[in-house]
C-alpha cells in the first residue's frame, strides 16, 4: 500500500495493465495445461510427458499411444476448448450489450430454437438445408438458432434497438420454441425422444476436424471484430447515453454484436448441443480477475470458458471408467464449486 | 467557433416540443445557462445538438457548417454532451474511464501525454485519490465529478452540460462551475449548462437562455433575464434578486 501512495495515478494504471496482461498470458497457459490433461485421461491414462511427445514427435512413441492421443482424443479436446472460448466470448458480449450480468448467449431464446431445430430433424427427418449425414441435425439446429436472431434483428429495427425490445422479443421467442419443442417431443417415438434428450444434454462426442475448422474460422472472423470494437464496447458498458455522447453508434454496435453472438452460439449449439453455464460464468470469472475493459475482459472470458469446458471434458471421462457422460451435465457440476471458491477468495481490489 | 440553432423542429410522437426554435449565435468563451422549468425540453435540446436525437426540421450550425451533416463520431469529437444519466454501469477504474473518453477508439498504448493529461484532469477536479476506484462503486457526487473529467478532458468545441452539479456539495459546486467557466474562456469554446439552481447559474453564467413552450422566452445577462417578468411567469413564482456585499447575485423565489 505504501508503494501505491508514492506512485502516480498514471504509473498505477500502467501497472494494472501489465498485471492484466499477465492474467491473460496465465489463462492461455492454463488452457494448454488443461488440454494436455484432457488428452491423458480416458481408458488408458497417460502422463503429460507422454502426451506431449505423442503430439510433437509421434514417431518416438508406440503407434497405439499416438493414435489414441492424436486421432481419438485430440479432436474432442480441441473442440472442448474452442466451444468453451466461443461461449465465453458470446456470453461476455451478451452481458455487455444487455447491461446485464445475468445474461448468457442463450438469454434470447437461441438454445430453445436450436433444440427445436434439432428435434425437428431427429423426429420428423425434416431438414431445411440440403446437407447430408452427420451435419443434418447440426445444420437444422444452426438454422433455427440463426432464425431467432434474424427475427430479433427485424423486430428491434422496427421498434428501436433498445434493451427492452431485445429482452421482450427474446422471451417471446424462448417460449414459442419451447412450446414447439414440447409438441415435437410429445409426438415422437421413444427412440426419437431419447435421441432428442441426449442431443439437448450436449456432447463432445460429435467432434471432428471439419467442425473444428469451422469453429476456428468463425473465431478468426469474430475475434478481430471484437478487438476492433473493444473500446466502443467498453464505452457501451458505462451506459448507453454516455457511450452515445462519446460517439459510439449504440444501435449499430448492438446489432453487430448480436450477429457475432448469434453466429458463435448457434455454431456451438449446432455442433455440441446446449451447454449452459459456461457463457454465463466465464465472463463473471473474467470480470472478477481483470475488470470490464474489453481488451482483457474478452480474452479472459474466452479462456475461462475454454478451461471450464476442458476440465468438464476430462471429468466426463474420469468419473466412471469406460463411460463418457454428456458434457452438458458435467459443466455446471465442475464449474459451480470453482466459481464459488473464486467469488469467496478474491477480495475486491483495495483502492482507497 | 460560434454555434447557432435555426428553426429547429422536434416532437415526441404527436406532442411537439420545439416549433421553429431559433437560438442566435452562441459565442465561444461564453458560459451560457439554459434555464426553464422541468419538462420544457432542456435535455431534449441538448440531445438534439449532440446527435442523440434527430430533429424533424431545422439546422444546427457550427462555425457556419451544418452539424447535422457530420458523421456521429466526428460530431461527438466536436460537440460533447455530459448527460444527466446518473451512475456508471461498469466496474471500470476512474482513470481508465477518463482515458477512454480522451483516446476514443484509437488502438494501441496510451501515450505519456495522454496519461499526463488524465492525471492533470483528475487533479483539477480534486479526484486524484479515486483514480483506481471502480467508477460504478463511487457516490453519486463522485461519479458526477468523474463524468465531468470525461467531458473536460476531451477538449471539444462545444460542451453541453446537463445539470452538472446536481449531486455535488456546496464547495464542489463552486469549484466545478469555476473550472467550467475558466475552461470556456481559456479554451475559447461554447459552453451551455442546464441548471436548476438559478443562484449558482447567475453567479457563473455570462448569459441566460430561458426556454418556454419550445421557444426562447428570454435571452440576456443573468440579471436582465431574472428581472424579466417572463422568468417569474414561466416558473410560476415571484422572483426577487439582490446583491451581497461581495457583489454576488442572490435569487429568492416565492409562490404566487
Amino acid at each position: 500500500m505504501t508503494d501505491a501512495t508514492v506512485l502516480s495515478a498514471g504509473m498505477r494504471y500502467r501497472q494494472r495493465m501489465v498485471r492484466r496482461a499477465l492474467f491473460v498470458a496465465m489463462a492461455v497457459v492454463l488452457v494448454l495445461i488443461a488440454i494436455c490433461i484432457d488428452l491423458g485421461v480416458g481408458p488408458g491414462r497417460y502422463g503429460p510427458g507422454e502426451v506431449i511427445r505423442a503430439l510433437l514427435f509421434p514417431d518416438t512413441v508406440e503407434p497405439k499411444l499416438a493414435i489414441i492421443v492424436r486421432d481419438v482424443r485430440l479432436p474432442v479436446a480441441v473442440m472442448a476448448v474452442l466451444i468453451g472460448a466461443m461461449l465465453g466470448i458470446a456470453g461476455a458480449q451478451m452481458q455487455t450489450i444487455l447491461h446485464n450480468p445475468l445474461a448468457d448467449p442463450f438469454t434470447l431464446g437461441l438454445s430453445s430454437a436450436a433444440s427445436f431445430g434439432a428435434a425437428l430433424a431427429i423426429s420428423l427427418g425434416v431438414g431445411l438445408m440440403p446437407v447430408a449425414g452427420s451435419f443434418f441435425i447440426a445444420a437444422n439446429a444452426f438454422l433455427f438458432a440463426l432464425t431467432t436472431s434474424i427475427i430479433l434483428f427485424f423486430f428491434t429495427r422496427m421498434r428501436g434497438v433498445t434493451i427492452e425490445t431485445f429482452v421482450l422479443v427474446g422471451i417471446a421467442l424462448f417460449f414459442t420454441f419451447n412450446a414447439a419443442l414440447a409438441f415435437i417431443q410429445y409426438q415422437s417415438s421413444e427412440a426419437q425422444l431419447q435421441q432428442i434428450v441426449f442431443w439437448m444434454m450436449g456432447s463432445l462426442a460429435r467432434a471432428s476436424w471439419t467442425k473444428i475448422a469451422i469453429c476456428a474460422a468463425l473465431l478468426a472472423l469474430v475475434v478481430p471484430l471484437a478487438r476492433f470494437r473493444g473500446p466502443m464496447m467498453t464505452a457501451l458498458s458505462l451506459g448507453d447515453d454516455r457511450a452515445a455522447s462519446m460517439g459510439v453508434p449504440v444501435a449499430r454496435l448492438r446489432l453487430e454484436m448480436l450477429v457475432s453472438i448469434s453466429l458463435l452460439a448457434a455454431t456451438a449449439t449446432a455442433f455440441v448441443g446446449t451447454i449452459g453455464f459456461v457463457g454465463l460464468v466465464g465472463p463473471h470469472i473474467a470480470r472478477l480477475l481483470v475488470g470490464e475493459d474489453q481488451k482483457h475482459f474478452l480474452p479472459v472470458s474466452a479462456a475461462a470458458g475454454a478451461i471450464i469446458l476442458s476440465v468438464a471434458s476430462t471429468l466426463s471421462k474420469a468419473i466412471t471408467p469406460g463411460v463418457i457422460y454428456p458434457i452438458g451435465i458435467i459443466t455446471a457440476l465442475v464449474g459451480v464449486p470453482f466459481f464459488l471458491s473464486l467469488v469467496l477468495s478474491i477480495r475486491k481490489e483495495s483502492w482507497r | 467557433m460560434t454555434m447557432e440553432i435555426r428553426d429547429l423542429q422536434f416532437g415526441y410522437g404527436r406532442r411537439s416540443l420545439f416549433d421553429r426554435l431559433t437560438i442566435p449565435s452562441l459565442r465561444p468563451g461564453e458560459l451560457v445557462a439554459l434555464v426553464g422549468p422541468n419538462g420544457v425540453g432542456k435535455s431534449s435540446l441538448f440531445r438534439l445538438i449532440a446527435g442523440l436525437l434527430r430533429p424533424q426540421a431545422g439546422d444546427i450550425l457550427l462555425g457556419g457548417e451544418s452539424a447535422l451533416q457530420l458523421p456521429h463520431q466526428s460530431r461527438a469529437k466536436r460537440i460533447f454532451l455530459l448527460t444527466q444519466q446518473s451512475g456508471f454501469r461498469a466496474a471500470l477504474p476512474v482513470f481508465e474511464a477518463v482515458l477512454l473518453s480522451l483516446r476514443g477508439w484509437q488502438g494501441g498504448r496510451a501515450t505519456h501525454a495522454d496519461v499526463a493529461r488524465v492525471e492533470n484532469m483528475l487533479d483539477a477536479l480534486g479526484i486524484s485519490s479515486l483514480s483506481d476506484a471502480p467508477a460504478n462503486e463511487l457516490s453519486g457526487g463522485q461519479q458526477q465529478l468523474v463524468a465531468m473529467a470525461q467531458a473536460l478532458v476531451r477538449d471539444p468545441q462545444v460542451l453541453l452540460l446537463d445539470e452538472p452539479t446536481s449531486a455535488l456539495d456546496l464547495r464542489r459546486q463552486i469549484e466545478v462551475m469555476q473550472l467550467v467557466r475558466d475552461t470556456a474562456r481559456n479554451r475559447n469554446i461554447v459552453v451551455v449548462a442546464a441548471l436548476h439552481d438559478l443562484g449558482l447559474a447567475a453567479r457563473f453564467a455570462d448569459r441566460f437562455l430561458l426556454l418556454e413552450n419550445g421557444i426562447v422566452a428570454a435571452d440576456g445577462t443573468p440579471e436582465a433575464v431574472l428581472r424579466d417578468a417572463a422568468t417569474g411567469r414561466v416558473y410560476g413564482v415571484e422572483i426577487d434578486i439582490a446583491r451581497t456585499n461581495r457583489g454576488t447575485l442572490i435569487v429568492d423565489a416565492h409562490l404566487v
